[in-house]
């Protein structure tokens, strides 16, 4: 497959200045503040679990050895602030601003991620053992929300096929069915029936075997906060947000397309593809532009690409599928 | 409580009007502080649309609320009330067609076309329109006051297409919408019973001499706006 780089983006989609600095300000303190939060993380841990050795990451720490990937877009990421404070995870909250707050206390540690169904080799992968499956990338991707708003996010992670790889699927397996933890106790969104519980998401075989799907453990070369999808989560940087499934705990393949949660909810809004496309609107609103999150508030809405600017790597997957139908 | 100083009265009119102007002051101050989050576009639209529906409920509450409470002079803060919730559905109206649309006025108008939750939103507040416009004493006098009344009715259709609207844009968690509707209904609900009763009483003092009593309360259902 041919690979290109994507276009030079106009200087006008690039964040301002004035949030790029103020960032900076800001990940002075948070790594400040990370730095105190690690070590009370590890005196934890080691109390907890003795035999654990004292290396467990916690979020805000730094991850080293992080490669930069020619995938990354050449746009200013949005704010640490702005991507730790604003999203949807509605297994903590349907406010968009609630998960940061609530999920402080999520237990990332012990964490294990079962892969099962048409593979070969069916295994169980320890959270740290999965970080170092491949060597840890720093992919700068846009993310465009269905619900119309769009950030850029500078993930660190790995391409999804290294783990697919391992467990070597077998010839039959068309599609990688994911899912999230379950566990109300720590989450208290899942004790409203807001959706259906656990959160789960697929993919077409091509479409995790892409070089652009990654599996995502960190962001802003830090471990990956709770609030993100902490330990790990999926990035489909093609696909509206909701695909991106997070706090993985299993990964199954299959020969049939699976569930995915959207879909059930309300199966004419959110199709299985789900793919950025402004050309085929929600039911109820317009995909044609997007709010840029850490814009001005007097600035205009972006213009949507068509797969999130991915068109050149990934428009090929749906050669002959009518988008429409398939939306 | 029946009855309170025209003063006093006077006094509580400047209160209220200062704590109405309290949703956009809290607004503004967070938007000159950067407090309005990732998505300030995003808070404006969602608060200045809550004040709105909370406005039209109050408003609606008041003609229950004057005869539950028995506190008559309540009525001297419905149209302030009223307007305050045209004036935050106007604001919210400008955050739309600004900040959110940037004047495009092809794209307002497809979007007032296709999407059902702008054409509920845009109703509510069309509806709000003739309401604002016709407030004052004068039209009350010009236009009579049996007809004024029937016309501003007209707020029981824009609440409910109000509500309607939050209901039809959100994703998943209708909790919020159906509150305001739940509340809405009861609402209405009194009215429709205070209806029934004022007929049947009618009924009744058709067919005895009711009790002064009954006759003045009568009187009082027939001349007030509901």
């Amino acid at each position: 497959m041919l690979i290109k780089k994507p276009n030079d983006i106009p200087s006008s989609e690039i964040t301002p200045k004035s949030s790029y600095v103020s960032r900076r300000a800001f990940i002075t303190g948070a790594v400040a503040a990370g730095a105190a939060l690690a070590g009370g993380a590890v005196l934890r841990n080691s109390i907890s679990s003795g035999a654990h050795p004292a290396t467990v990451e916690a979020a805000g720490e730094k991850l080293s050895g992080i490669i930069k990937s020619h995938y990354s877009a050449t746009e200013t990421p949005t704010s640490y602030k702005d991507i730790t404070n604003y999203n949807n995870y509605y297994e903590f909250s349907t406010d968009k601003y609630a998960p940061a707050g609530l999920s402080k206390d999520f237990r990332t540690r012990p964490w294990a991620v079962s892969i099962d169904g048409m593979v070969k080799k069916p295994k169980k992968l320890d959270i740290d053992s999965i970080m170092k499956l491949a060597p840890l990338e720093q992919r700068i991707y846009r993310f465009r929300c269905v619900e119309g708003w769009s950030m850029v996010i500078p993930w660190v992670g790995f391409p999804l096929s290294a783990l697919i790889k391992q467990a070597d699927p077998l010839p039959s397996a068309k599609f990688v069915a994911f899912q999230t933890i379950l566990a109300p106790d720590q989450m208290p969104g899942q004790r409203d029936d807001v959706l259906q519980w656990p959160y789960v998401e697929g993919l077409r075989m091509d479409e995790a075997m892409h070089p652009l799907t990654i599996l995502a453990v960190g962001l802003y070369d830090e471990v990956l906060p709770n609030v993100d999808g902490a330990p790990v989560r999926l990035v489909v940087p093609w696909k509206y947000g909701f695909k991106s499934i997070k706090a993985i705990v299993k990964v199954s393949f299959t020969d049939k397309m699976p569930p995915t949660t959207w879909n059930i909810m309300a199966p004419n809004e959110y199709g299985f593809y789900s793919n950025v496309n402004p050309t085929v609107d929600h039911p109820r609103w317009s995909q044609a532009t997007e709010r840029k999150i850490g814009a001005s508030l007097f600035a205009p809405k972006q213009k949507t690409l068509m797969f999130n600017g991915y068109s050149d790597q990934v428009a090929s997957l749906y050669n002959g599928m009518d988008l429409r139908k398939y939306f | 409580m029946n009855k309170i100083p025209e003063k006093l009265l006077r006094g509580l009119k400047v209160v209220v009007f200062l704590a109405c102007l309290g949703p956009l002051a809290v607004l503004t101050w967070k938007a000159f502080h950067q407090l309005l989050g990732a998505n300030p576009v995003d808070v404006i639209t969602r608060s200045t649309g809550k004040w709105t529906l909370v406005f039209l409920l109050v408003t609606l509450a008041v003609t229950p609320a004057r005869r539950l409470l028995r506190m008559p002079w309540l009525i001297r803060f419905r149209r302030m009330l009223g307007l305050f919730a045209f004036f935050y559905g106007t604001l919210h109206l400008m955050t739309y067609v600004w900040l959110d649309q940037f004047f495009n006025v092809q794209s307002m108008l497809h979007d007032i076309a296709k999407r059902r939750f702008i054409t509920a939103g845009m109703t509510a507040f069309a509806l709000m329109v003739p309401l604002a416009f016709t407030s004052t004493r004068g039209w009350i006098r010009r236009m009579g006051g049996k007809r004024w009344q029937k016309l501003h009715r007209l707020i029981y259709f824009s609440a409910a297409a109000g509500v309607i609207h939050f209901l039809w844009l959100v994703k998943a968690d209708r909790s919020r919408p159906l509150a305001y509707g739940l509340v809405l209904l009861m609402l209405l609900l009194v009215r429709l019973v205070t209806w029934l009763v004022g007929k049947l009483r009618m009924h009744h003092a058709g067919a005895i001499i009711a009790a002064p009593a009954l006759r003045r309360q009568v009187a009082n259902t027939g001349d007030e706006p509901i």
